[in-house]
C-alpha cells in the first residue's frame, strides 16, 4: 500500500505521520506542497498536523489553496483515500472534502492532553478495527478544534452514519462533541486528535493503531 | 485602485473571542455592552478597473470561509 504525506511550510506532525504509517506497513513517501500531482499508484494521502502556512488567514485556508491540494481533492474524488489530522482537518474542510469548519476553541485555549474519544461507527476501513462503541484514548494539541456545521448538515451527517469520533468530555465545544467526520463515500476522514501519536506503546498508548491497520488492510489483498 | 473587505463569522455563529472581549470590558467597568463581534478587515491594492465581481470571487475563494463568515466589499 503506497501512502503520500503532504508537508507544507509549518507542518509537524508529518515525521509522526509517517512513522506510524511505515510501523502499520505502507511504503510511504513525503510531498511537498508546490508538487503539483502526487506520485503515482498512491492510496492513502495523509495530510498532517501542524501550522500550515502559520495559520495565516483562517486555518488550514492558504494550505488549502496549495497546488498539491488541487491534486489530493482529484484523488479522493476518483475515489482515493484521504486522512486529515488537526490542521490536516481543518485544510480538508477548506478543500471541501468534508464539511464544517474548525473555530476556535470555546474556552479559549490551547488544548493538549490525551482525552478519550467514543468510536460512533465501525463502518469505514480507517474505524472497522474498533467497535462502535469503544472508548479510545488519543492527544489532542489544537486552538482550533471546534467544529461547527450547520443543523441540516449535521443532521446529514447523523444519518449517514459520517461521526466517525465523538469526545466523551468535549474540550472545545464542538457541536455534538464531534471529534473526527467521514466524507459521504466514508474513504475522507478528518479528526482533530491525533491517531499518529498513539501509536507506540512508549508514548503512552497504542489506541491509534487500529486505524492505520485498518485502512492498510483494505489494500492487503489488492 | 484600492478595496476593503469586512470579513465577520455569520449571525449565530459564537464567537468565542467576542465573548472573551465583551467580558474584559465590563471588567474595565463598561457598562451594558451587551455584544462584542470580532472579525478582520482585508485592504486589497489592485490593478485599475478590477471588477467587483472579481473581488467577490476572491472573497468567495480565498478570503471569507462562507461556512462561518460572510463578506462585504467596499470599493475604495
Amino acid at each position: 500500500m503506497r501512502a503520500a504525506v503532504i508537508v507544507f511550510p509549518g507542518s509537524n506532525c508529518d515525521r509522526d505521520m509517517a512513522v506510524a504509517l511505515k510501523a502499520a506497513g505502507a511504503d510511504v513517501t513525503m510531498v511537498w506542497h508546490k508538487d503539483a500531482s502526487l506520485p503515482d499508484g498512491v492510496d492513502l494521502v495523509a495530510v498532517p498536523g501542524g501550522f500550515s502556512f502559520g495559520d495565516y488567514l483562517r486555518c488550514g485556508a492558504i494550505a488549502a489553496k496549495s497546488p498539491i491540494c488541487q491534486a489530493v481533492v482529484s484523488h479522493a474524488n476518483r475515489g482515493g483515500y484521504v486522512l486529515g489530522v488537526c490542521n490536516g482537518f481543518q485544510v480538508l474542510t477548506e478543500t471541501g472534502l468534508l464539511p464544517g469548519a474548525l473555530m476556535r476553541n470555546s474556552g479559549l485555549k490551547f488544548i493538549c492532553k490525551t482525552v478519550d474519544l467514543k468510536v460512533e461507527t465501525s463502518a469505514s476501513s480507517f474505524t472497522e478495527g474498533y467497535n462502535a462503541g469503544d472508548i479510545v484514548g488519543y492527544p489532542v494539541a489544537h486552538h482550533d478544534g471546534n467544529y461547527t456545521v450547520d443543523d441540516d448538515t449535521l443532521a446529514k451527517l447523523q444519518d449517514d452514519d459520517r461521526i466517525a469520533f465523538t469526545y466523551c468530555d468535549n474540550p472545545n465545544g464542538s457541536i455534538a462533541d464531534i471529534a473526527g467526520v467521514l466524507s459521504g463515500n466514508r474513504r475522507v476522514l478528518g479528526m482533530m486528535p491525533h491517531p499518529e501519536r498513539a501509536v507506540d506503546a512508549g508514548h503512552g498508548g497504542t489506541d491509534g493503531q487500529a486505524l492505520f491497520r485498518g485502512v492498510l488492510a483494505q489494500f492487503a489483498t489488492a | 485602485m484600492k478595496a476593503r473587505v469586512h470579513v465577520m463569522l455569520k449571525n449565530g455563529v459564537l464567537d468565542p473571542q467576542g465573548e472573551a472581549v465583551r467580558h474584559a470590558l465590563g471588567a474595565l467597568g463598561f457598562d451594558g455592552v451587551s455584544g462584542v463581534r470580532q472579525g478582520k478587515v482585508i485592504e486589497l491594492d489592485l490593478a485599475e478597473g478590477t471588477s467587483e465581481a472579481t473581488i467577490t470571487q476572491m472573497c468567495e475563494k480565498l478570503l471569507a470561509n462562507t461556512v462561518i463568515e460572510s463578506y462585504k466589499v467596499e470599493v475604495l
